[in-house]
């Protein structure tokens, strides 16, 4: 059996923060295999975007990371500079959440697309004709012209379209796409997400997506980890939206939601306020709002375990399921 | 019947471009009503115009012609003087997308609240208004301690309540709402609506609510206006228009929310199609 695409064991990261020092997201325990869509799933402070981007070393530099993070087996917290840099964008491309912020506005688009490969020597004219064909691909018209035009021509969906190309320019095998379409209209969103699972099937690529929407996450990827207080809660490639979750932040997250089909008397609020990982408490860091808490969920931090096919960190899992729980 | 409070007829307004000649249209021919106690939602997407229209509604753009009469008064008027935006101000507030803009970070919320209070309702007695804040904070349920605090120490979902709190200090007829729960994470905003809710059902406040996210529609609002273009392209109850909308721009919205079998990929290709 060959060893998964992307494997972290036992990740813990502390950082420095106006509060001092602390843990931001412990004991991250999971893989993901060459072609699945993943989505990491989480509210603000959940850890999900740090989680992201361990994967390519990209964090503050505070940061102290414990355990191991393998891309392809090769641990990504050993790495020299030269690696590092073979690692970002030729095998992981990062699309960030608002383009208008990501790309340099004072330079051409085709400035922003061609620069990597002109300082690997590639000449202009073929850089340029490869980011018009990227341009071509993922649906902006006039490529050649847009080359020539700044960001403040384009719309937020025409920009994270140019983003995406950027990306896909240096051929990677891994995409991490975070909140891609959160900047974005409802209808850009579709067409951005459609966009992204196009590329994906057609070059087989890996995707991992941060996003705060669950619904979004359990529609377009076929596996959602849920994040709380620095902890995946839960790891399933359930239709979450249809089956439920495991978890009871999970199941809180999908009945806080309104929904679209009908209005609801009351929409279910979780008490309380959320903690990010810093703040957790010993033991499950969502007992304090639970409605399922025993004594015993505050004993000690529960690991994932499996379930049904589902890993999920909750000692009362199987009576959530079978209804039995209150 | 409940009374009429908002009447906007015709309503139409350009921005000029940087060189004089490419000016805008951003609202064009737009009309709609609110009654007391009413929830009408102004539903488009970034460029539709529900924004201009909120903003000509409460006075924050003078729009090219039209009308909008506001509890009876007729408000296109060239340059409002202060007491004619102050009595205004008891008839329309809004709450925007990110409350810190209306938050004094220096401040107390409940020494925000006393001085908002002073200036719209200097007839009020100190103890009236001592219990009137505590009104206030009770209504968008932020607690004593949390009326003591200052911006800085409060969540993201807790300084919204603190700008619909100071917008209620008027005691407003209408509120209008500007994506004011898009930013929270959503046990957040089930917390805000689920307030907003009570306000509604405690006081006779109209809503505006200007929102992309059909699902906070279907929750909060009694009707709906979908805006495109700087025009309304559908109106209608909620119920009629997320059940059965009659425009392929609101069912293209509709489409556009992501749930179980989404398909992203017939929702671009009809957004193509529709754009043609």
């Amino acid at each position: 059996m060959t060893a998964p695409l992307i494997q972290y064991e036992d990740v813990s990261i502390t950082l420095s923060t106006a509060e001092g020092r602390g843990t931001v997201v412990r004991d991250l325990d999971f893989q993901i295999e060459a072609g699945e869509s993943v989505a990491l799933v989480g509210e603000s402070g959940s850890g999900k975007t740090i989680t992201a981007r361990s994967m390519i070393r990209l964090l503050p530099e505070s940061a102290r990371v414990q355990g191991q993070i393998k891309f392809e087996g090769k641990d990504v917290l050993q790495m020299g500079r030269k690696e590092l840099r073979d690692l970002r964008g030729p095998r992981i491309g990062m699309i960030f959440q608002d383009p208008k912020a990501a790309i340099n506005p004072v330079r051409t688009v085709g400035d922003f697309l061609t620069e990597r490969l002109r300082t690997q020597g590639v000449g202009r004219k073929e850089a340029e004709g490869r980011a018009t064909a990227l341009l071509d691909r993922v649906g902006v018209d006039r490529a050649e012209k847009r080359l020539r035009q700044y960001p403040f021509e384009f719309s937020g969906g025409l920009l994270q379209r140019v983003m995406i190309a950027s990306v896909l320019l240096a051929d990677p095998e891994v995409i991490l796409a975070d909140e891609p379409t959160t900047a974005l209209d409802v209808t850009t969103q579709a067409e951005v997400m459609a966009l992204l699972d196009e590329i994906r099937k057609e070059r087989d690529l890996t995707l991992l997506m941060i996003t705060h929407d669950l619904e979004l996450a359990a529609a377009v990827c076929g596996r959602t980890l849920v994040m709380y207080a620095g902890t995946i809660v839960e790891d399933s490639d359930a239709d979450l939206i249809d089956v439920g979750g495991l978890h009871p932040y999970t199941n809180a997250l999908l009945e806080s939601r309104p929904r679209l089909d009908q209005k609801q008397d009351e929409l279910v609020s979780i008490p309380g306020r959320a903690v990010s990982g810093l703040d957790a408490p010993a033991g499950c860091p969502f007992a304090p709002r639970c409605a399922f808490r025993i004594d015993q969920c505050e004993a000690e931090r529960p690991p994932l375990r499996l379930l049904d096919g589902t890993r999920v960190a909750c000692i009362r899992a199987e009576e959530i399921r079978g209804g039995s729980a209150k | 019947m409940s009374e009429k409070l908002v009447e906007v007829k015709n309503l139409r307004k350009t921005f000029e471009g940087r060189g004089g000649d490419d000016s805008h249209l951003a609202v064009n021919d737009v009309s709609f009503t609110i009654s007391e106690g009413e929830s009408v939602a102004l539903v488009g997407e970034s460029g539709s115009g529900k924004t201009t229209t909120a903003r000509c509604l409460v006075g924050l753009e003078t729009p090219d012609s039209g009308l909008i009469e506001v509890c009876g008064e007729q408000r296109v008027v060239r340059r409002p003087n202060a007491a004619t935006r102050r009595r205004w101000a008891l008839q329309t507030q809004m709450v925007f997308q990110d409350p810190y803009g209306s938050l004094d970070p220096r401040q107390t919320i409940d020494q925000g609240l006393a001085q908002l209070i002073r200036f719209h309702h200097g007839e009020l007695s100190s103890e009236q208004r001592r219990a009137r804040i505590a009104e206030l904070l009770d209504l968008v349920q932020l607690s004593e301690r949390q009326g003591g605090s200052r911006p800085r120490a409060l969540s993201g979902g807790q300084r919204q309540r603190a700008a619909i709190a100071r917008a209620l200090a008027a005691s407003p007829r209408i509120l209008v709402m500007d994506e004011a729960v898009a930013a929270l994470d959503v046990s957040v905003q089930a917390q805000i609506l689920n307030v907003l809710a009570g306000i509604q059902a405690e006081t006779r406040v109209s809503f505006l609510f200007l929102t992309h996210d059909l699902a906070v529609v279907r929750q909060i609002a009694d009707s709906v206006l979908v805006m495109k273009g700087g025009e309304v392209v559908e109106r209608g109850s909620t119920n009629s228009v997320l059940t059965n909308p009659e425009t392929e721009y609101a069912r293209l919205l509709i489409e556009s929310v992501p749930t179980s079998g989404w398909n992203p990929e017939n929702v671009s290709k009809k957004r193509k199609d529709s754009v043609q």
